[in-house]
């Protein structure tokens, strides 16, 4: 191999003091200046930082965004989600391949363009999008296509400038549809941490506690609960970390909540460390939202000079913390968090056993809690106004509000902050709905709602959800959806375990005869069979979740399978005829039938 | 506190301070089926064969710590359901050979199948193409008959001291992945190793000694697999 890519990547491992934890921002550099990771790059990173070759070969070949193959120049990653989808991705997509001449998954013969689809990036509410470069551009249209690829090759950024915006990238709208007491609303630099140093951090805790706030990333478990939990546990250190992966197909809230009020969430995270004892704390920043990084660092900048990270932080002797952010790399799982811990530890993100759980068992086996984006805020909020004024918000159950990302067929697409309690029916009034079909709360891995149901209200007592919410109307073809959303689980599937691996594979091509009007009633049955074998035996939540789509409309849609399938009797998986017309050919004649 | 009591399918049965729910059962002469755990290894929790109910939660038995009082389910008829269907998967996942395959008889996974009463397949079989690796001298390794149960890559680490496998890709195309550029001839594998015979199927062969033992008499044949934690006690 080259030499001087030998010694560019001796000193980006430099860089990271050698250390193999940090393999994740080492495979992102070497991958940024090199082009890809090539088998002579893994095996000079190995060397470099004396392990396997199979390890690093482990970790890279899990991620998206780490190429092992030479790409283009120039990269596009269009976003083939199905709210995009819904938006006229397919026309954009032909536009560029019209444009290049190439198919998707290729690059062009002057390596200057890959072209590639990535899940959904957190764009739902600005449809069609694709990062070029990294940058998030949104709401494309064929006719924008030749301009892109024009300014892609000349080397100037694609930018549309037309579009006003607080947020660092131009290209992307915030749509802060509806802004919240607790996490939309002006806050004081410094106000939340002030109030957690005037306590001791068991005060901290119990405010929180008596608070009842609970995790807005989907599982809504107690905060109090889980930061004494982890305060408790006995460690060298301990780590507050921040999810910030937010990954669920038509979630983008936290985009929002980075860009409008990071500072909340920086507060909440200092106050998380105080409470915890903690030193650091990591931000785990999905590769999508990379164009937020400089913004986010330039915030955390300020804030050591206002002394509200650093040493003896408010001037409280002892009171040290600081925060540093980690990018991920393209892979959903990397949300769920011990395989986020993997992930920030420079490892493939694959779940860890459980127990032991992060709390007494997490970053580099230390006490870790990890909490979501808007958890945190909620956290800063409640030490800054107390714990009363945040119990009146909300539900006996659910208190507090939440932040909601709209998307798919409503007028006002983007982020709501509403009390937690809403009725489906009162979301979708405010959106601006048509009489839709289904509602999917909580993304792919929550539950397809029909009309019957949407008296229902959105709060952990009834159907919770860490803020995705899709309105399908009355065109959509809900069973095509259901496809998209097993594929995606399918292809964001760690392998660890075989349910979700080789189950997801199946059921997508048993839902692919049902969809092709081969299937039977018998068919369905075994559906939903093997649907609650992977959510039974799978090992994390990805799989638990990965068969909520055909489950979920199995139970409110029947009528639409029911459709498909013609006949109570048996249906082979294959077409007999189509399975031995090459035989026949060869044999010059039709097979002998056994007579009746 | 040193000794725990659980129990089991009804039974009362003492676990070890830091034993999981496998350990304890073994010991106790209680089968829990699996397929990706061995005794000599860490557990992996792979496979899910395992899987027992735990105050009414699925755990995976191999890899989940007992602890006083635990109520667990193993042998019923909903999880004997589940786990058929997983050994099922895994049939149609790869491309399995039993009938010419030289593993046959000693094979787990087939074994497995055959104590669920598994008869036919009832799910779409994948056909995805594999290449087999026949580079080595003494072993090949034939990924159309691999579980991805990760006994290799452990053996080889935690046993062998030689990380010669590991493991590649995610989702559905995750694989064995070696310890090398270039094929399995390229790797520290020697015949000797634990690595090289511990896979539970036809997957990692060591070659020249499959029909040693002819069919019939081979350690499945005789009876059906599990029967030797059961006999234990
Ligand atoms: C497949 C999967 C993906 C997840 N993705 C996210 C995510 O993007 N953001 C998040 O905060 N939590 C996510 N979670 C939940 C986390 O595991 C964890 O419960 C959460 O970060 C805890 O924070 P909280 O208590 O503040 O909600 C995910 C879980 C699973 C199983």
């Amino acid at each position: 191999m080259a030499k001087d890519q030998s010694s560019t990547i001796k000193e980006i491992i430099t860089e990271f003091g050698n250390d193999r934890h940090r393999l994740m921002d080492i495979a992102l550099k070497v991958q940024s200046q090199l082009g890809y990771i090539s088998e002579d790059n893994m095996e000079a990173i190995a060397q470099t930082l004396g392990i396997p070759l199979v390890e690093v070969r482990d970790m890279v070949s899990f991620y998206s965004f780490l190429p092992r193959e030479k790409e283009g120049k120039n990269v596009i990653h269009l976003c083939n989600a199905v709210v995009e989808k819904m938006h006229g991705m397919d026309l954009v997509a032909k536009a560029f391949e019209k444009n290049l001449d190439i198919p998707f998954g290729s690059t062009t013969e002057d390596k200057k363009i890959t072209l590639k689809y990535t899940p959904c990036m957190g764009m739902s509410d600005q449809p069609p999008s694709a990062l070029i470069n990294c940058i998030p551009v949104t709401k494309i249209c064929p006719e924008d296509v030749p301009g892109i690829i024009e300014d892609i090759i000349k080397g100037s950024k694609y930018s549309c400038e037309k579009r006003a915006s607080s947020i660092p990238a131009a290209q992307v709208e915030t749509n802060l549809m509806k802004e919240g007491e607790v996490i939309f609303s002006p806050m004081e630099r410094g106000a939340a941490v002030r109030s957690a140093a005037i306590r001791t951090p068991d005060e901290v805790i119990d405010e929180i506690t008596s608070s009842g706030l609970r995790g807005r990333g989907g599982a809504g478990f107690p905060t109090g609960m889980k930061w004494g939990f982890c305060r408790k546990a006995k460690g060298d250190d301990h780590y507050i970390i921040c999810n910030a992966d937010e990954g669920e197909p038509g979630t983008f809230k936290d985009r929002v909540i980075l860009t409008e009020a990071p500072d909340l969430l920086f507060e909440g995270m200092t106050v998380a460390g105080y409470a915890l004892g903690a030193k650091e704390g990591l931000l785990y920043l999905r590769g999508e939202y990379a164009y937020l990084l400089g913004y986010l660092e330039q915030i955390l900048e300020s804030r050591r000079h206002l002394g509200l990270l650093g040493k003896n932080i408010v001037a409280k002797e002892g009171f040290d913390f600081d925060i540093r952010i980690q990018l991920g790399a393209g892979a959903y799982i990397c949300g769920e968090e011990s395989s986020l811990i993997e992930s920030l530890e420079g490892k493939r993100g694959a779940p860890r056993h459980r127990p032991p759980f992060p709390v007494t068992d997490g970053y580099m086996h230390q006490p870790t809690s990890v909490n979501n984006v808007e958890t945190l805020c909620c956290a800063a909020r409640v030490l800054e106004k107390g714990a009363d004024w945040f119990k009146q918000l909300g539900t006996k159950d659910s208190t507090g509000t939440k932040a909601l990302s709209v998307s798919g067929d409503c007028k006002h697409p983007g982020v709501y902050e509403i009390e937690l309690g809403i009725a489906i029916n009162d979301l979708l009034e405010m959106v601006g709905t048509d009489h839709p079909q289904a509602v999917q709360i909580g993304g792919p891995s929550g539950n397809c709602v029909a009309p019957k149901d949407f008296g229902r209200k959105i709060c952990f007592e009834d159907i919770a959800t860490g803020g995705s919410v899709i309105v399908f109307g009355k065109k959509r073809n809900l069973l095509e959806i259901v496809k998209e959303f097993t594929e995606f689980f399918n292809d964001e599937s760690c392998g660890w375990c075989t349910p979700c691996r080789a189950g997801t594979t199946i059921i997508l091509k048993m839902l692919d005869k049902i969809l092709e009007g081969r299937g039977s009633m018998q068919d369905l049955e075994m559906l939903k069979k093997v649907g609650n074998t992977i959510k039974t035996m799978s090992r994390c939540g990805l799989g638990q979740s990965a068969a909520n789509p055909i489950l979920t409309t199995l139970q409110n849609f029947r009528n639409l399978y029911e459709d498909l399938c013609k006949t109570d009797e048996y249906i082979p998986p294959f077409d007999y005829e189509k399975a031995i017309s090459v035989g026949v050919e060869i044999a010059g004649r039709d097979p002998v039938e056994e007579e009746e | 506190m040193d000794k725990i009591a659980i129990i089991i399918d009804g039974k009362e049965v003492e676990a070890k301070a830091g034993q999981t729910i496998m350990e304890t059962a073994i010991a106790a002469g209680i089968y829990i089926p699996h397929l990706c755990y061995q005794e000599e290894l860490a557990p992996g929790g792979h496979c899910r064969v395992c899987t027992v109910l735990v105050n009414g939660r699925p755990q995976s038995s191999c890899t989940h710590p007992a602890a006083e009082g635990m109520v667990i389910d193993n042998d019923t008829p909903e999880l004997l359901e589940e786990r058929r269907r997983i050994i099922e998967m895994l049939f149609v996942e790869g491309n399995h050979i039993c009938p010419f395959c030289e593993k046959q008889g000693n094979c787990e996974l087939q074994a497995l199948a055959y104590r669920f009463g598994m008869i036919v397949p009832t799910l779409p079989y994948l056909h995805r193409k594999i290449e087999v690796d026949a580079t080595h001298p003494d072993v090949f390794i034939d990924r159309n008959r691999c579980v991805l149960c990760g006994r290799c890559i452990r053996a080889s680490r935690d046993v062998d001291g030689k990380n010669v496998f590991g493991f590649e890709g995610r989702g559905p195309q995750k694989s064995i992945a070696l310890n090398t550029k270039g094929a399995l001839s390229d790797t520290q594998l020697d015949a000797a190793d634990k690595a090289a015979s511990i896979c539970p199927t036809g997957s990692i062969v060591v070659k020249r000694v499959g029909y040693a033992i002819p069919y019939g008499k081979r350690k499945f044949d005789k009876e059906p697999i599990g029967s030797e934690i059961e006999k234990a006690k």
